[in-house]
């Protein structure tokens, strides 16, 4: 077993998904298959690989400090489940 | 013929030479849709409105003479994880089931440009995550060829439109095969270029590190158009290329004399169908007939692909998808507290697929696992990305399968993500590395499914690829099949 019941419960909080039950029950059982399928990286040696992270040869790409986009707050607001005026209306953070 | 089954190319040829308006040809169009999408159902949201508005002014333009750009009028599908300004984006789900975006995506934004009329929005594995489009949190796309089976995915809404002439081609996106499995299904033409050639500007992410944007197409010189028209730097996407962008139609020559064609053994293995076996063998020996130089080569680390793209792209998924907790855009759950909106917003607006790589990719990120997992795999990653360079000292282009089996029964791998992941094995390589690639019809198994070929070049080498696959396709007719509706 790579990873049992607690785990799951350990990440969904972590990830900030609500699971039932049966879904904690039924993830358990697939994560543990692929996690095992994964285990499959460990036949390798790559104590001497350096981590590849990005396919591009680009540098980190600087610009001006400048305002580009015009300011259009209705349309994002527009998006918005909750809203007061030109406000987000969201739920109490601070208890 | 009717209008709608036009490839780009004719079609603008047509409006060029007067035979045809571009209100005809979207309306010819929006036909078919009426006529067939109730069961292929590719399309998530049409604009016809607007879409006919577009083609009028097209036709506008037309009369005033002016010059002409290959895209002008022609209508055109986009995969809905595409923003498009006022016209509702569901990245087909249900966390942005409302959504109106503000801006257009970059690619969108140059198809507007371009001239071209935009259809609709289409069909997708929720946030682009799978193989078969039965993910989406709407309904699952029917392949054209059979509507039992699946179109591929994620973008089988984009290869089946494409496939049954309900747009003229489309725009699609590939983290890990979703533009080129699903037009290998659909026996349809699609481009995934090389990472940084398009503009993610406005594309809903998924995996930062691999996702592309590129062409599904009826041909080749079609792809070669649509990603003319949307290649290139862009200051809003600080990962795309600022190196300059050739003109991809120079490329489509019909010589390959003398190029050097690797064939990948680890890519030809017992699992693959027969008949997908046979006809690459064959589309290889029918390039070799033009000249091209076959070799054998190997590309040692290939195993371990499925498994490393599984961890880099849930681990970055689960960080790209944290946005999405109820509070500025998108769904919000009724709910106690703050901590009960964000988990029940999340887990009302979620699919099980999503939630599947959400937590998977929490987990390899997760204190105490992200050695073993996420470093341990962006080192194989490393490993595989060398496989390819090591290659492209001795070879032009690699030739492989695009997928192991043609498109699969709807419903056959919904209950074993590990098998639908498998399905994948010959497109997340190319990923992983950054590399072009493009998957093009090259013959029917036994019950009549498209098989694609896959052509895969060197960094922002899609000329020699779209060179290839244009020489294969003028020597064989399999483009010009269509299913029958």
């Amino acid at each position: 077993m790579k990873l049992n019941r607690a785990d799951v419960q350990r990440v969904a909080v972590l990830a900030r998904l609500h699971l039932s039950e049966h879904q904690e029950g039924e993830l358990t059982t697939q994560l543990d298959a692929i996690l095992d399928y994964m285990a499959k990286l460990n036949e390798i040696d790559t104590s001497k690989v350096e981590p590849f992270s990005h396919a591009t040869d680009e540098t980190n790409a600087f610009r001006e400090d400048k305002v580009t986009n015009r300011p259009d707050a209705e349309a994002l607001l527009a998006n918005a489940p909750g809203r007061d005026g030109t406000f987000f209306k969201v739920p109490k953070i601070i208890e | 013929m009717t209008f709608s089954a036009l490839t780009l190319h004719e079609a603008s040829e047509k409006l060029r030479q007067r035979e045809i308006s571009s209100r005809e040809l979207t309306e010819a169009v929006f036909q078919r849709i009426a006529d067939t999408d109730e069961t292929i159902h590719a399309y998530l949201t049409l604009a016809r409105d607007a879409a006919m508005e577009q083609a009028k002014q097209a036709d506008e333009r037309l009369k005033q003479h002016e010059t002409l750009t290959p895209l002008l009028g022609m209508p055109i599908a986009v995969k809905d994880n595409f923003l498009t300004r006022g016209l509702r984006t569901t990245c087909a789900s249900k966390i942005l089931g409302d959504f109106i975006p503000p801006y257009d995506a970059t690619a969108v934004a140059k198809l507007r440009a371009g001239g071209a009329v935009i259809v609709g929005k289409t069909n997708l594995d929720e946030f682009a995550m799978g193989s078969s489009a039965e993910n989406s949190a709407f309904f699952p796309t029917r392949n054209p060829w059979n509507p039992e089976r699946i179109p591929g995915g994620s973008s089988g809404g984009s290869a089946a439109a494409v496939a049954a002439d309900l747009c003229v081609a489309a725009l699609g996106t590939d983290t890990g095969g979703s533009i080129r499995q699903p037009a290998a299904c659909c026996g349809v033409v699609g481009l995934k270029p090389t990472y940084g050639r398009v503009s993610r500007y406005g594309v809903i992410a998924f995996a930062s590190s691999m996702d592309q944007v590129g062409p599904l197409a009826k041909d080749v010189r079609d792809a070669a158009l649509l990603l003319q028209a949307i290649a290139g730097h862009d200051p809003r996407d600080s990962t795309s290329a600022t190196r300059a962008v050739p003109n991809y139609g120079d490329a489509l020559n019909g010589d390959i004399k003398g190029l050097r064609i690797g064939v990948p053994k680890e890519y030809f293995v017992s699992a693959m169908q027969p008949e997908v076996d046979r006809q690459v063998r064959q589309a290889i020996c029918q390039l070799a007939n033009h000249g091209a130089i076959i070799e054998d080569i190997s590309l040692p680390h290939t195993e371990y692909a499925v498994a490393v793209y599984y961890i880099v792209a849930t681990a970055e998924a689960s960080s790209n998808l944290a946005r999405y907790d109820g509070m500025r855009f998108g769904h919000r759950a009724d709910a106690r507290d703050l901590s009960e909106t964000y988990r029940f917003s999340r887990d009302q607006g979620f699919g099980a697929e999503v939630k599947r790589r959400i937590m998977l990719g929490t987990y390899v990120l997760s204190a105490g696992y992200y050695d073993a997992y996420y470093l341990k795999a962006q080192r194989v990653r490393r490993l595989i990305k060398e496989d390819f360079d090591h290659v492209f000292q001795q070879c032009d282009v690699i030739v492989t399968p695009t997928a192991p089996t043609t498109a699969f029964r709807i419903g056959e791998k919904t209950q074993d993500p590990l098998q639908m992941y498998l399905s994948d094995i010959y497109t997340i390589s190319i990923n992983l590395a950054g590399l072009p690639a493009i998957s093009l019809p090259c013959g029917f198994d036994d019950a009549g499914m498209p098989i694609g070929l896959q052509i895969i070049g060197s960094h922002f080498d899609e000329a020699t690829v779209l060179r290839v696959a244009h020489t294969y396709e003028q020597a064989t007719d399999w483009h010009k099949k269509k299913p029958a509706l």
